[in-house]
């Protein structure tokens, strides 16, 4: 049961988004996330939209994919929306009853806020949906590069989180091991309340946590043998390189930029 | 020419508790190009003995040589370590990358290999060990047997001139174990690497050239097989068994009949069953 978890949530495709320098998506949708809170007008929100419906357009992901990614923050919106209807003192007052006052603004803020949501969470599943785990590993730790200047472990930090990536199926295949054996000796997982089921979990931690450390131990060993000696003198067998789609996209960012800011000062 | 070559080597784990020595004084010279096989139960040294030999553990006492470095100098530990490649029990706590091509990679990329040759190494690795269809695939969908071709093929890719192999089949099923048993020998008879294989079943030593028999961290026994398995008594003194054939043999000539001790596989020991009772 627990293999069906799925993990990255990647898609894999061959479409221009997905075959982009890990970098080029990262770097894109971080400016992406400045451009959409720089977005003040309703045509700058137009384009960003615009931009964004594209992108998904060109990755071939389906829409229903996207929506499904967005419905665990449904609540969130739904909050956020609220919270700014009935908190926004506008002028115009479209409602008034007991001690509640709805605006025009208030409507107006509310449903920006939650289309910037929903805008900034799409764009962000974007990413993920199109770029491999490990890719953007290997690509966050090139980004990352030049902070090694000033001591910080970026090599280090990606190793570690692409062995995380690569142990999550190991250790649940583990769980549903240790699940099975202990439910052979009765103990149960799925009944009680919410403390029982806390309880229950403990004969399933345990056991979990001793065996990644003792895998971790002969991780280490192993990879020592295989004259791992950290970042210093590595090679790679996979170089990212920035292709020609890659700068044209950038410029394409950048130029985004540019046209929010111009819209932004001309209050659009 | 000797590959790995230990003097006098002592070891202990920690010299405080006084559980003593883990290795006694252990002389052993290990030839190029041979496929060695070092048998004994658990607790015997032999997992221990064969960390010595890429510097994962050092020496309490004594010396230990890879192709005439000392594996205390860590100047030379680099070198050491891709003269002599390791693979380990538990493939999964071995396999590092998430894509086949990525985990045979590891080794090169840490000494440094130039990315265009990695790649001919990877595949040459690959197809050495028959995994190559599999480059692209996620280790954790494959078999036992098949991960642990890829551990070696890890190894290989390196381009050691010698692999010790520490149980490496204990955690396969009777088919993976096949597997990579052959691919080991054919590595050792194609490739000319030299193979060091520790192991507790018998079944995997028959075909090695040597056959070297630990028990509570010393040597007792050092031969071909066909010169150590005939050691009957010895061998079922330390708790260890020997092959069914040789088992059968033994019984027999109790029983007055005249069987040759040294007839190990199953072939042989039909053949000299049929000159006795036909």
């Amino acid at each position: 049961m627990l293999k069906d978890i799925t993990l990255g949530q990647y898609f894999p495709g061959d479409t221009l988004v997905h075959r982009l320098d890990p970098r080029t998506k990262l770097v894109m949708t971080i400016l992406y996330i400045v451009v959409l809170f720089l977005a003040k007008g309703p045509i700058s929100y137009l384009a960003v939209f615009l931009f964004l419906a594209i992108s998904i357009g060109v990755s071939r992901i389906r829409l229903k994919t996207i929506l499904s990614g967005l419905k665990p923050i449904l609540i969130l919106i739904l909050i956020t929306a609220i919270l700014n209807l009935l908190y926004n003192r506008g002028e115009t007052v479209l409602l008034r009853f007991w001690r509640i006052t709805i605006t025009l603004e208030g409507v107006f803020t509310a449903l920006t806020m939650a289309l910037r949501i929903v805008m900034l969470i799409a764009g962000t599943l974007l990413l993920t949906y199109t770029t491999s785990p490990l890719q953007l590993t290997d690509g966050l730790e090139q980004l990352l590069n030049p902070l090694k200047k000033i001591h910080v472990p970026v090599h280090e930090l990606s190793m570690m989180m692409s062995i995380a990536l690569r142990f999550i199926p190991t250790l649940i295949e583990e769980t549903d091991k240790i699940m099975n054996a202990q439910k052979a000796r009765g103990a149960e997982f799925d009944t009680g309340n919410l403390i029982q089921k806390a309880k229950a979990m403990l004969p399933l931690l345990v056991p979990l946590f001793i065996s990644a450390f003792r895998r971790a131990d002969e991780l280490a060993t192993a990879m020592e043998s295989r004259c791992y000696h950290g970042g210093e003198g590595r090679t790679k067998l996979k170089v990212l390189t920035m292709e020609r789609r890659d700068w044209i996209t950038l410029i394409v960012g950048l130029l985004m930029l540019a046209l929010v800011i111009a819209l932004r000062r001309l209050g659009l | 020419m000797n590959i790995i070559r230990t003097e006098k080597l002592d070891f202990e784990y920690d010299a405080e508790s006084g559980r003593g020595l883990v290795l006694k004084e252990l002389d052993l010279e290990i030839e190029e190009g041979s496929f060695v096989a070092i048998l004994g139960h658990n607790g015997s040294g032999k997992s221990t003995l064969a960390k010595h030999m890429n510097a994962i553990l050092l020496p309490t006492g004594g010396k230990v040589f890879v192709s005439g470095m000392d594996t205390s100098d860590e100047e030379r530990l680099l070198e050491i370590r891709r003269t002599v490649g390791m693979v380990f029990q538990n493939p999964d706590n071995q396999i590092v990358a998430n894509v086949v091509e990525d985990d045979v990679a590891f080794g090169p990329e840490n000494i440094g290999i130039p990315t265009a040759e990695i790649r001919t190494r990877v595949d040459e690795a690959l197809k050495a060990v028959g995994m190559y269809e599999y480059r692209n695939h996620a280790p954790h969908l494959l078999s036992g047997g098949q991960k642990q071709r890829v551990a070696i093929a890890g190894i290989i890719a390196m381009r050691p001139r010698c692999i010790v192999l520490d149980e490496p089949t204990a955690m396969l099923d009777p088919s993976g174990r096949r597997e990579v048993l052959d691919t080991v020998h054919r590595l050792n008879r194609e490739n000319g690497i030299t193979v060091v294989l520790i192991t507790h079943h018998m079944d995997e030593c028959i075909d090695a050239d040597r056959l070297i028999v630990m028990a509570d961290g010393a040597i007792i026994a050092d031969g071909s097989p066909r010169e150590v398995f005939p050691q009957v008594e010895l061998l079922r003194d330390t708790g260890m068994d020997v092959p069914a054939t040789v088992g059968l043999a033994w019984e027999l000539r109790k029983a007055g009949y005249d069987m040759p001790l040294d007839a190990l596989s199953a072939e042989e020991c039909a053949e000299a069953l049929y000159r006795v009772f036909g």
